[in-house]
């Protein structure tokens, strides 16, 4: 996004005849350090997948692509991916709409409430329905089989459908977001002249509405169906007890059954193309169907959009949104706050088997307080280092625009779209000795590493959409004023951009605090992260444990979700 | 009563609103529109001019009264009687022209044909000749976004006389354009209101577009109506000192009325050329137009000059009068020094009352709605 009044701002240091400044130095870095980051990891994955010692060998790639039970993973991926779409759009768009348009009451609170699903890792929730619904011994199979004398488990959460239902009670926001967003800026009169033109209620939503918030559904949809085709948490949870595999599990079992190996690792990068093939798909049709048209549908007269009356239905739709709500919000935490009371898994939830135990067992446990200490240091450096890292990719794309300026771009970006198991392979290729003998494998730096190039397209966007804002006039007064190139950009460009640094970090620092896909592939045997931790106590069947660690992780999250929000409530525009 | 094809009596809109509690955007408006008139409603932001006109067309209940179009009621508050705006065969324009982006300009205009379920050809020939009308001929393929905003407009209005609709409401359809295109934009609207002769209600807060295309225009504030009238009425006789300073440049006079004299406020000394009027208090307002006030060097109110300023068509002085300075403008080929002797006449003035400043203090605290 050009604005037409922005221009470069020249390097006076560079009229003046000094041919190394500080412009030069910054957009150096900025090269080098996203070669590095981000570009070494993918070419190290396509690089192995296609050469073994030096020669091209496509046998490894045949062998992997044709083996039938990655042909199968494939085509799970695929199901659960365009299922996911199809669901959680309809269900987004649906709530969209009736907060959007409709005179439900509760709008506020609900949109929030709406919103938590976002907030946490989908595979908690694969956790808590997992020992509600899971085919033996889920609490409410064993209720219904007691209550009607069934023979079998009459719902069974570790199946496809599972998944998909799982994926969408946490994917849904992303359509939902989108779509009330741009039905709040959509003018109100495009509606009405249609309803002039004597069209009926009806008629509008199908003839003008549903059309013109179609690039926010898309957008919504599209992001929906990458996510989930790169999705690793739910399926590995809900998955391998039944041999349901999707291609990011099977790239980990391939892995962890290695053990480390080269040849399970090449394996996985083998693998990894199969998985950036299926998501390069979706994004070829995102760039189509994004391109095909957004609509400047912003109003130009402030004005409250009619709100169509719902009448008979209100109270129906109401009700049926709070179930909605406490099935996919409510229950799911509720059940891992009970699940990490209980004294053993399979106990019935009742008072006299609750027990602080867990959570007393948690804090003597050198492994579970380490994975903590990780969480928090990695998040915490990958926040600030990329915060400040976002900001100077911003200033030298947005600002000193050199030759090469769309590549910059590209790399920070391009790891947002790349699934995560397939960084992380990529990452274990580049940094486990096989450049220049530097080897960070099995140590905390390479998890580091792979969160930088995951999310420092986060801070970068945060910076760019504020610098964008900050006029290239104010920095060039601040020259009039004496100050040197320096201290202008001290003085006034940080300082002006400082409320979306602080989102940038938070923007890191919280999907980092929860991470799980990329980690379990990097953790050595110290290097736990958090969620690595709640999935290994998972697995080795330590279920309490397990939720009471993920219960005070919701703590974790839910607080520094609330110092976000006080920090940009009262946030400064530029 | 066949002649009055829009009528409103007593319609009242109330809105409750969490800073300012209840407010009432339209107080009792009683309005009879003419076949075939070009009615305007005129007023400053917040006078209830956007409030009626989506009344009328449907997108707002009312608190009381009702409304008629063509000699059917469509909205009654009494007997709950509401008719949707797509039943009641309006055309309309909107400020933000309103096109649909995702439609080309054929699809934009037939889509009140589609609506119809009139036969295809029919749509074919009836766009054409709309879009003949707004001089958008052979553009059917194009969509919007290719389109500056004056031709955005045009789609809008092709779209609105496409039904051929008796009644055709426009809100502030011009405010988005540039002034140039503004002023043709508006002979064109009279162009088209005159061949299809629909009636047509003109919302804008511009007074010099509402004198030049309406037949009648109505001036509101704050919810009240001041004044129905001509252009030429409002104008020359406006009833009070709002219409009189919302309408052109004005000029008041603070006087006192003293045995059989008028004296500005501040000199008692000196009485001004003025017969007092028939109804008359001991203080009042004289309002007049700065072009309408003879400067001369022989007659009327003896003075000095205290500024004068080159304006392009006119020169402007402000002369003292009593403590008040008085803006008075003349051609170029009237010239006078500052400093200068001179004298005043009044060719034409208004005489209102003194009215408390109260108002003033209700109207800004409206602006924050």
């Amino acid at each position: 996004m050009n604005i037409g009044k922005s221009r470069k701002t020249s390097d006076l240091a560079a009229l003046d005849g000094a041919t190394f400044g500080l412009d030069k130095a910054m957009t150096l870095v900025s090269f080098v350090l996203l070669f590095v980051i981000v570009f070494i990891p993918i070419f190290m994955i396509v690089y192995n997948a296609f050469f073994f010692e030096g020669r091209f060998d496509i046998e490894m790639f045949q062998n992997v692509v044709f083996s039938k039970d990655n042909v199968d993973a494939m085509t799970n991926t695929v199901i659960i991916g365009v299922a996911v779409t199809f669901f959680g759009t309809v269900v987004g768009l649906f709530y969209a709409w009736l907060l959007g348009r409709s005179d439900i009451p509760c709008k506020g609170l609900m949109r929030a409430l709406f919103m938590i699903p976002y907030m946490f890792p989908p595979f908690f929730g694969a956790m808590a329905w997992d020992m509600l619904l899971s085919g033996r011994g889920g609490y409410v199979n064993t209720w219904l089989m007691n209550a009607f004398n069934l023979e079998t488990a009459p719902l069974n959460i570790n199946s496809l459908w599972g998944i998909i239902f799982v994926e969408v009670s946490y994917y849904f926001p992303f359509v939902f977001m989108q779509v009330v967003s741009a039905l709040e800026r959509m003018d109100p009169t495009l509606e009405e002249s249609a309803r002039i033109a004597g069209a009926t209620q009806g008629t509008v939503i199908r003839k003008i509405t549903i059309p013109l918030v179609t690039p926010a559904i898309s957008a919504g949809a599209l992001l929906i169906l990458i996510s989930s085709l790169a999705h690793f948490g739910v399926p590995a949870i809900l998955g391998f007890s039944k041999q349901i595999y999707t291609l990011p599990t099977v790239i980990y079992a391939c892995i962890d059954r290695a053990g480390g190996s080269f040849e399970g690792i090449r394996q996985g990068a083998a693998l990894s193309i199969l998985l950036v093939f299926v998501v390069a798909m979706a994004l070829i049709l995102q760039k189509i169907v994004l391109s095909s048209g957004s609509f400047d549908i912003i109003k130009g007269k402030s004005m409250r959009p009619t709100l169509i009356k719902l009448r008979g239905a209100k109270y129906p739709l109401l009700f049926l949104s709070v179930i909605t709500l406490i099935v996919i919000v409510l229950v799911p935490l509720i059940m891992i706050f009970l699940e990490g009371l209980v004294k053993a898994y399979g106990l019935p939830l009742i008072p006299e088997n609750f027990t602080m135990e867990n959570f007393r067992n948690l804090a003597t446990s050198k492994a579970t307080m380490d994975s903590i200490r990780n969480s928090l240091f990695l998040s915490i450096s990958a926040g600030v280092i990329c915060m400040f890292l976002g900001v100077m990719v911003a200033y030298v794309v947005i600002k000193i625009k050199p030759k090469g300026k769309e590549i910059l771009e590209m790399l920070s970006v391009l790891p947002y779209s790349i699934p995560g198991t397939v960084l992380a392979i990529g990452v274990i290729l580049a940094w486990s000795g096989a450049l220049w003998g530097i080897s960070l494998y099995n140590t905390i730096w390479i998890i580091l590493v792979a969160y930088m190039a995951r999310y420092l397209s986060f801070s970068m966007k945060s910076a760019s959409a504020s610098l964008q804002q900050v006029h290239p006039s104010l920095e060039e007064a601040a020259r009039a004023c004496g100050a040197s190139h320096t201290e202008s950009l001290k003085d006034v460009t940080l300082p002006l951009i400082r409320p979306a640094m602080v989102a940038g970090f938070f923007l890191i620092f919280l999907p980092s605090m929860r991470e799980l896909t990329t980690s379990i592939l990097l953790y050595g045997p110290y290097t736990r992260t958090l969620g690595v931790q709640i999935f290994a106590l998972r697995d080795s069947g330590q279920i309490p444990q397990a939720s009471a660690l993920a219960a005070i992780a919701i703590l974790i999250i839910i607080v520094c979700n609330f110092i976000v929000t006080q920090i940009t409530k009262d946030r400064k525009g530029v | 009563m066949a002649e009055d094809q829009i009528i409103l009596k007593h319609v009242t809109k109330r809105f409750t609103t969490k800073t300012l509690g209840t407010v009432t955007a339209v107080n009792d408006f009683n309005l009879n529109i003419h076949e075939g008139e070009c009615f305007s409603f005129l007023g400053p932001s917040g006078c209830g001019k956007t409030t009626t006109l989506r009344m009328i067309a449907g997108f707002e209940d009312l608190s009381e009264g009702e409304i008629h179009l063509c000699g059917q009621p469509v909205s009654i508050k009494e007997k709950n009687l509401y008719v949707p705006p797509e039943r009641r065969g309006l055309g309309m324009v909107f400020q933000a022209f309103a096109v649909w982006p995702h439609m080309n300009i054929f699809d934009n205009v037939a889509f009140p044909l589609q609506i119809k379920k009139v036969p295809h050809d029919e749509i074919k020939k009836r766009v054409k000749e709309a879009l003949h009308h707004t001089s958008l001929d052979g553009m059917e393929d194009v969509y919007p976004s290719d389109l500056s905003g004056g031709q955005q407009q045009r789609i809008a209005l092709a779209r609105a006389i496409v039904t051929n609709p008796k009644v055709m409401l426009l809100d502030e359809p011009l405010s988005n354009l540039d002034p140039k295109l503004r002023e043709s934009m508006r002979f064109e609207i009279k162009a088209l209101q005159r061949k299809f002769g629909f009636t047509v209600i003109f919302v804008t807060h511009d007074q010099s577009e509402a004198m030049a295309i309406s037949d009648r225009m109505m001036v509101c504030d704050m919810g009240n109506i001041m004044q129905i009238d001509t252009p030429s009425n409002l104008y020359n006789k406006p009833v009070n000192r709002f219409v009189h300073n919302f309408l052109g440049q004005s000029t008041f006079l603070h006087v006192v009325l003293d045995h059989g004299q008028v004296y500005a406020r501040g000199d008692m000394q000196n009485p001004l050329p003025l017969t007092i009027p028939e109804k008359a208090d001991k203080e009042m307002v004289v309002a007049t137009r700065p072009n309408a006030i003879d400067l001369n060097r022989d007659h009327g109110f003896k003075t000095h000059i205290y500024s004068r300023v080159f304006l392009t068509d006119t020169a402007e002085y402000l002369v003292p009068i009593g403590d008040q300075l008085l803006k008075i403008q003349t051609p170029h080929r009237i010239t006078f020094a500052k400093g200068e002797e001179c004298y005043v006449d009044f060719t034409h003035v208004m005489w209102y009352p003194e009215e408390d400043e109260s108002a003033e203090a209700e109207r800004a605290k409206r602006q924050l709605v």
